[in-house]
């Protein structure tokens, strides 16, 4: 174990361009994921947040039970709709980053409405009246919501990236991890570890640590800076 | 009382949950002035101003209102993680004013209530009582022709409730029609020129404050008056 | 001060973090399907680089099982298949998938396991290993998963005299992985497992694990490639396929598959008929 971790740190010390540009596909497919899964989700949980509607509880445990997802699942419908032989074979994007990205923001989506509609729902108890007698439309009230809830959005967005950037059965499903185009640092570091180069898979699972820690840290200034003016 | 009343309600009814929250209730506030509403706990007080606002629909009867602003200001402020005077500014939202208009009342009522310094500060940061003046900036930008009041002082310091009640005034002798549910007796006594007494969702009695609270007349009224000090239904009810 | 727009500027500005890189369109290129064995033993990353620069066509490698591999290219999704599964490809064609196979380069099988050998069965044959095997019930690793080695394993079984069925136990452990995981579990079992030599030489984490039995014929492990039938899929890259395909089985790409090496030993024996 120790003679591995000492591998570990030598390969660290010598990873190249490729662990780079593997690095910063999966950095650039699952922050992509994550726009789209906030700019779907956040208004798809705001609105099951505030409206009212029939089977509302029913839509809401869906969503929850949506948040764990399984990746392969996902992984496998979207291969099934995306391969030549399926509905959407047309578009010609199995096997690309694009493929890819669309199965994370299949993954984030729900997560991020899930989370956004209950700290929505916390912002419209404490809100909602008020605004309602400000004569608000509901567009600008969501907005204003959301606006209000941003801190707490930030943070599901982090879980959402999280999420997106730690899985692999759907991206290697999807993408096929094919070297140089569709290789994320969740497959190369199951490829190495099936061809038995653990120290190689450590290493690169130490980068893909680093990455998420850095992308964390980035985000935690960021609010903290953000949120010691609002609370 | 040659105006229109500001507030005509008649017969109005309202039942949540199998409960009667009002019951045939009729209502009719007079336009300017202060008009208190008091009455125990469960009496329906803020469910009255709620119905008056829309905010809530009653079952049955007549809510009717003379056309005009109004603005609520409610018990706890409920306001946005924004700067103070963003929250001043979303009372505006709906009034279609130029930009140079809003921001001058935005400034006046900041000044006003003697926030203007702290008009960039984040509005949540603020105490308790500072908050209940940006409440109130925010219903005085908004000029409006009604004001709804829910026990606007319950959780304030007697100076911030002093600040408070300079400006209920103020208000209401610029023109405004002040509707105030308060559970303090001696406010009510202070601000109100009427008042009127609810229980079990009914106005059982109304008059000038003074008559009102020195000599009900009332069953109902008088055991509010004297079986509750005013303090102890405070308490009770926050 | 509008909170409104605030709030979706707050929005947009998240969402634009992350479609700020816009993933952009790509040269001329082609999906092969191929095995995990050729992938891992690292043979690609040797010969396509060489294929580029000549062509300027990127050649994208999806490593599944053969079994997976060929059931892609049916469903359209590669332009090219490159595997070895003799029976299997005999039928991709036959139903019409592709309108040819040719031979490319052939490696071998090797049947390894625990240097202490319980079964006994180094240098022995391939079908008295399988016996020995199946009599002593030693631990062994199959991979389960459909690909060109798992039939080649699935036929020795059978050469043997074997009926799997009958005898399969505790001691047949069926992982459904691809070449590397099975011999990752094999290490940590002290199993025997049926292995590509490519993949053998590039493994590292051997433990215990020792070639016992090689070199006989019937280990012969050959690979075929086939451009996909257009006619069954349009959207098949045709001219660059066949490019792919022209250049495997010519002098040149034949020469660059026998220089391909580890700690001097070729992984691959080319085996293109010279036409």
């Amino acid at each position: 174990m120790s003679q591995t971790l000492q591998e570990t740190l030598f390969r660290l010390s010598t990873l190249d361009r490729d662990v780079l540009s593997i690095a910063w596909l999966s950095l650039r497919v699952s922050l992509t994921a994550v726009g789209i899964g906030l700019l779907l989700g956040i208004p798809l949980g705001s609105l099951i947040a505030v409206a009212r509607f029939p089977g509302r509880g029913a839509v809401v445990g869906l969503l929850n039970a949506f948040m764990g997802l399984p990746p392969v699942i996902v992984g496998l419908v979207l291969y099934l709709l995306l391969s030549r032989s399926g509905p959407l074979g047309a578009l010609g994007l199995l096997f690309t980053p694009a493929a890819m990205v669309a199965a994370q923001a299949l993954l984030a989506t729900p997560l991020v409405a899930a989370l956004t509609r209950q700290v929505i729902a916390d912002a419209e108890a404490h809100l909602g009246e008020q605004l309602r007698s400000l004569r608000l439309s509901a567009p600008r009230r969501a907005g204003v919501l959301i606006y209000d809830a941003r801190f707490s959005l930030f943070t599901a967005a982090l879980a959402a990236f999280g999420r997106a950037i730690s899985e692999i059965g759907a991206v290697l499903v999807v993408g096929g991890n094919i070297d140089g185009h569709t290789r994320t640092m969740t497959t190369a570091i199951s490829l190495e570890t099936q061809k038995g180069d653990l120290s190689l898979a450590l290493a690169l699972g130490a980068v893909l640590m680093a990455l998420v820690l850095a992308v964390n840290a980035a985000a935690a200034i960021l609010r903290s800076h953000a949120a010691k003016a609002y609370g | 009382m040659s105006e229109p009343p500001a507030i005509h309600l008649q017969n109005v009814s309202l039942t949540r949950d199998g409960r009667t929250i009002l019951d045939r209730l009729d209502l009719d506030v007079a336009a300017p002035g202060i008009t208190a509403v008091i009455g125990p706990n469960g009496a329906g007080k803020s469910v009255t101003l709620r119905v008056i606002d829309g905010l809530i629909r009653p079952d049955a009867g007549t809510v009717r209102l003379s056309p005009g602003r109004r603005a609520f200001v409610f018990q706890r402020p409920a306001l946005v993680r924004a700067s103070a005077r963003a929250n001043v500014a979303l009372g505006l939202v709906s009034l279609k004013l130029s930009r140079r208009e809003r921001l001058e009342r935005i400034d006046a009522a900041l000044a006003r209530v003697g926030l203007l310094e702290r008009a960039g500060d984040a509005a949540t940061r603020f105490s308790g009582g500072e908050q209940q003046r940006l409440a109130f900036a925010r219903a005085w930008a908004m000029r409006p022709d009604l004001l709804l009041l829910d026990e606007p002082t319950a959780s304030l310091d007697p100076a911030a409730t002093e600040t408070i009640e300079g400006l209920i005034t103020e208000m209401a002798g610029a023109g405004t029609a002040v509707l105030l549910v308060s559970h303090n007796l001696g406010q009510v006594a202070r601000l109100a020129d009427e008042t009127v007494v609810l229980a079990a969702g009914r106005a059982v009695e109304r008059g000038p404050t003074r008559s009102l609270l020195f000599s009900p007349r009332t069953v109902e009224a008088r055991a509010y008056l004297t079986g509750e000090l005013p303090w102890t239904s405070f308490a009770a009810a926050s | 001060m509008d909170l409104l727009r605030r709030g979706f500027l707050t929005l947009s500005l998240l969402a634009a973090l992350g479609a700020a890189t816009p993933l952009s369109a790509e040269p001329a290129s082609i999906v092969v399907a191929s095995t995990t064995s050729t992938e891992q033993s690292g043979l690609f990353k040797h010969i396509l680089p060489l294929f580029k620069q000549k062509t300027g066509i990127e050649v994208k490698v999806v490593a599944l099982g053969t079994g997976q591999a060929l059931d892609a290219a049916r469903r359209g999704d590669a332009d090219v298949v490159l595997v070895h599964d003799r029976p299997a490809e005999d039928k991709f064609v036959a139903e019409g998938f592709a309108k040819a196979r040719q031979d490319v380069m052939y490696n071998d099988f090797v049947l390894i396991g625990p240097k202490d050998d319980p079964a006994g069965i180094r240098g022995k044959g391939v079908e008295e290993a399988f016996r020995k095997i199946a009599a002593a019930k030693a631990p062994f690793v199959s991979r389960g998963d459909r690909s060109g080695t798992h039939s080649a394993e699935l036929r020795s079984w059978k050469e043997a005299g074997i009926d799997l069925g009958a005898v399969r136990g505790d001691w047949y452990r069926d992982v459904g992985q691809g070449m590397g995981p099975a011999l990752n579990t094999a290490s940590s079992l002290g199993a025997y497992i049926l292995a590509d030599r490519g993949t053998w030489l590039s493994f590292k984490n051997r433990g215990d694990l020792t070639i016992l039995v090689e070199g006989d014929p019937r280990l012969f492990n050959p690979y075929g490639v086939m451009l996909v039938n257009p006619d069954k899929h349009p959207s098949v890259k045709v001219k660059e396929g066949q490019a792919f395909i022209d250049w495997l089985v010519s002098p040149e790409g034949q020469k660059a598959i026998a220089d391909y090496t580890i700690n001097g030993e070729q992984l691959f024996f080319p085996s293109a008929k010279k036409s």
